[in-house]
């Protein structure tokens, strides 16, 4: 069924034969906010370049010994203190003798491992307690978002400083997660529930429940996937932000222990050369800052993307 | 308008405990000895640790251990540093240095916001507007930390412009080159709202119209453009004051600057929690009461707010 049997035609003064005036063509691509958000971002080289290095990344974390030969941990000599690249260490030597570029290499997974849980515990604590604030309303409403208000007023970052110094027992990657995604859902919440209390007048979710599903199921099948768009674009810059705070973490000597590879800690140690090795601060410290702007710039673009009216500034 | 204010002030008590709770929930409520895991890999003496049940009412209850903390609050009775200064009394010395750094850093995100947003809005889709584009998605992803020490590398040691740390003695200029820093890691924000604000503008029909009738631009952007674009730069900005106190921890402990971050800095460093503890509550809260500030501003500024 491509094009409909019935058609209307006009007659355009002055011109030639009669012209087809609202033939639908129902074979012409399809269309919707996701698909147009695709076709947007697969024009623009931003994304392929962030996508590159996310990719990278990821797969630095999973296999390092792609990377690099130098296993972690076990070569360093203090011989080697603050030495000049070399063959086979092509960024020189920390202040301890470890070579620099492996110890990129094998802090990635760290990186990565802090983010991704990070945006795992926001979204299990921000997506239920927005949606549910946002759909039941009345009484549930307040207490949650009283709730929210609390964990909005601490500025997370101080309140993880709290949770890792009390904690300093249990400084790993579980714990220093926790620190910062159990403040940085508060944000998170408020979004969602904005987006629910946008979604639920709309005709399709009373059509769910007139045709007899529960609320409850009304909400998690034709409501909340609706309103994941703005999530996914939070979530995404959320985690190049909690490596930033694991990174700083880190470097005020409360996030992870020193044996395990974090770019934080190789720059809270080569802050004490900064005048004579700087180059030891700047590797772990460029890579940092890359793997930063590539997702916030993936999250970015996404949200461009998904919005029409900045497509069609463009 | 008065009402308005008491509202606001009602809605901040439970925040106000809320806040507070959480934090002394957070350290109090933790399993085993709370007083023993403030020490850490350290082991304390018996006396310390005496002194230290005693100080945070440990004998009691937890709620009435909350409450007594909260009149410590409010009488002003901050408790003791680790090293047996009055709490207070460090607040008095470090708050205002830390007030004066925040200050500068704000007037600079400010002055950074309005005129590359102006610059870039009206300029938009052309090479400057894209170049700014790019250098602020670099900017809002380099981490302050990291922003610092290329500072402090590039201007402070390579080409000793500017003091490499402030030290004690914390004057306007030596805390420029940070207030520099932190100004430009959250100015981002500011100039995307001047330029979505100015772009919006230009398209507005007073603004064909004062062209209409012929008028120049030299008269046209500052009066009808820019103007009416500031309203939500200005809001955005003083949003930002609360945060940036907040947040003054790594700025103050990398350039060495002796305000209230640097303090909790210092103490965070040498493990010294009870310090860590009392200093995040009154940061908290200096936090929470500026918010509240700068919604009575909003409310001030634009009486559209007030009848919510």
């Amino acid at each position: 069924m491509s094009e409909r049997p019935m058609t209307h035609y006009v007659a355009p003064v002055g011109d030639g034969g009669p012209v087809e005036v609202d033939k639908v063509s129902l074979g012409s691509r399809r269309s919707n906010l996701w698909l147009d958000a695709w076709r947007d971002l697969r024009r623009r080289p931003l994304f392929y370049i962030a996508l590159a290095i996310v990719a990278v990344i990821l797969v630095a974390s999973f296999w390092p010994s792609l990377f690099t030969s130098v296993p972690p941990n076990n070569d360093c000599m203090l011989a080697n203190s603050n030495g000049a690249p070399e063959a086979g260490h092509p960024l020189g030597f920390t202040r301890q003798g470890c070579d620099v570029y492996s110890r990129i290499v094998w802090g990635a997974r760290t990186s990565m491992s802090v983010g991704v849980l990070v945006v795992i515990i926001t979204g299990a604590i921000g997506i239920p307690m927005g949606a549910l604030a946002g759909y039941y309303g009345g009484r549930l409403d307040s207490i949650l978002s009283r709730i929210g208000d609390v964990f909005f007023s601490v500025p997370y970052f101080l309140a993880a400083i709290v949770v890792m110094s009390v904690f300093s027992q249990y400084r790993n990657v579980v714990t220093i997660s926790f620190a910062i995604g159990g403040f940085a859902w508060a944000s998170l919440a408020r979004i969602v529930r904005a987006e629910v209390l946008r979604l639920k007048g709309l005709e399709y979710v009373t059509a769910s429940t007139a045709l007899g599903r529960s609320k409850l199921s009304t909400l998690v099948q034709h409501v909340l996937p609706n309103s994941l768009t703005p999530v996914i674009v939070f979530l995404t810059i959320a985690l190049g932000a909690a490596i930033v705070a694991e990174a700083s973490l880190s470097f005020l000597g409360i996030g992870l222990g020193s044996s395990t590879m974090s770019w934080g800690n190789d720059i809270s140690q080569a802050q004490q050369t900064i005048k004579t090795s700087p180059m030891a601060l700047f590797w772990p410290s460029l890579a940092l800052t890359v793997t930063v702007l590539a997702f916030i710039m993936l999250g970015e673009l996404v949200r461009d993307a998904l919005d029409p009216k900045a497509r069609a500034r463009r | 308008m008065t009402r308005y204010i008491l509202r606001r002030l009602l809605q901040a008590i439970p925040v106000f405990l809320g806040t507070t709770f959480l934090i002394y929930f957070m350290v109090f409520a933790m399993p085993g000895d709370p007083v023993l895991a403030m020490f850490g890999d350290k082991t304390p003496n018996p006396t310390q640790l005496e002194n230290l049940r005693a100080q945070y009412n440990l004998d009691q209850p937890f709620i009435v251990q909350y409450l007594l903390y909260l009149k410590g609050v409010f009488t002003g009775d901050l408790g003791e540093t680790f090293s047996g200064q009055e709490v207070s009394e460090v607040l008095r010395r470090t708050f205002p240095v830390t007030l004066k750094l925040v200050l500068m850093a704000v007037v600079i995100e400010f002055l950074l916001s309005v005129v590359i947003g102006l610059v870039s809005g009206l300029r938009e889709g052309k090479f400057v507007d894209n170049l700014n584009v790019v250098v602020a998605l670099v900017l809002t992803s380099i981490p302050a930390f990291v922003a610092m020490f290329l500072a402090q590398y590039f201007i402070g040691i390579k080409l000793g412009w500017a003091p490499v740390t402030v030290g004690a003695n914390a004057t306007w200029g030596a805390m420029f080159l940070p207030a520099l820093v932190i100004a430009l890691t959250v100015y981002v924000t500011g100039m995307r709202l001047m330029r979505g604000s100015v772009i919006e503008a230009r398209n507005e029909d007073y603004v064909r119209t004062a062209y209409a009738k012929g008028l120049t631009s030299r008269r046209i952007i500052p009066v009808h453009v820019a103007r009416n674009s500031l309203i939500p730069v200005v809001t955005n900005t003083a949003a930002s004051f609360g945060a940036l106190i907040a947040g003054t921890t790594i700025t103050e402990g990398i350039f060495n600057i002796p305000g209230v971050g640097n303090t909790l800095y210092q103490a965070i460093i040498r493990g010294e929690t009870p310090t860590v503890v009392s200093f995040v509550t009154i940061l908290t809260i200096v936090y929470v009461v500026v918010n509240i500030l700068v919604d009575l501003l909003y409310a001030v500024l634009d009486p559209r707010i007030r009848y919510v």
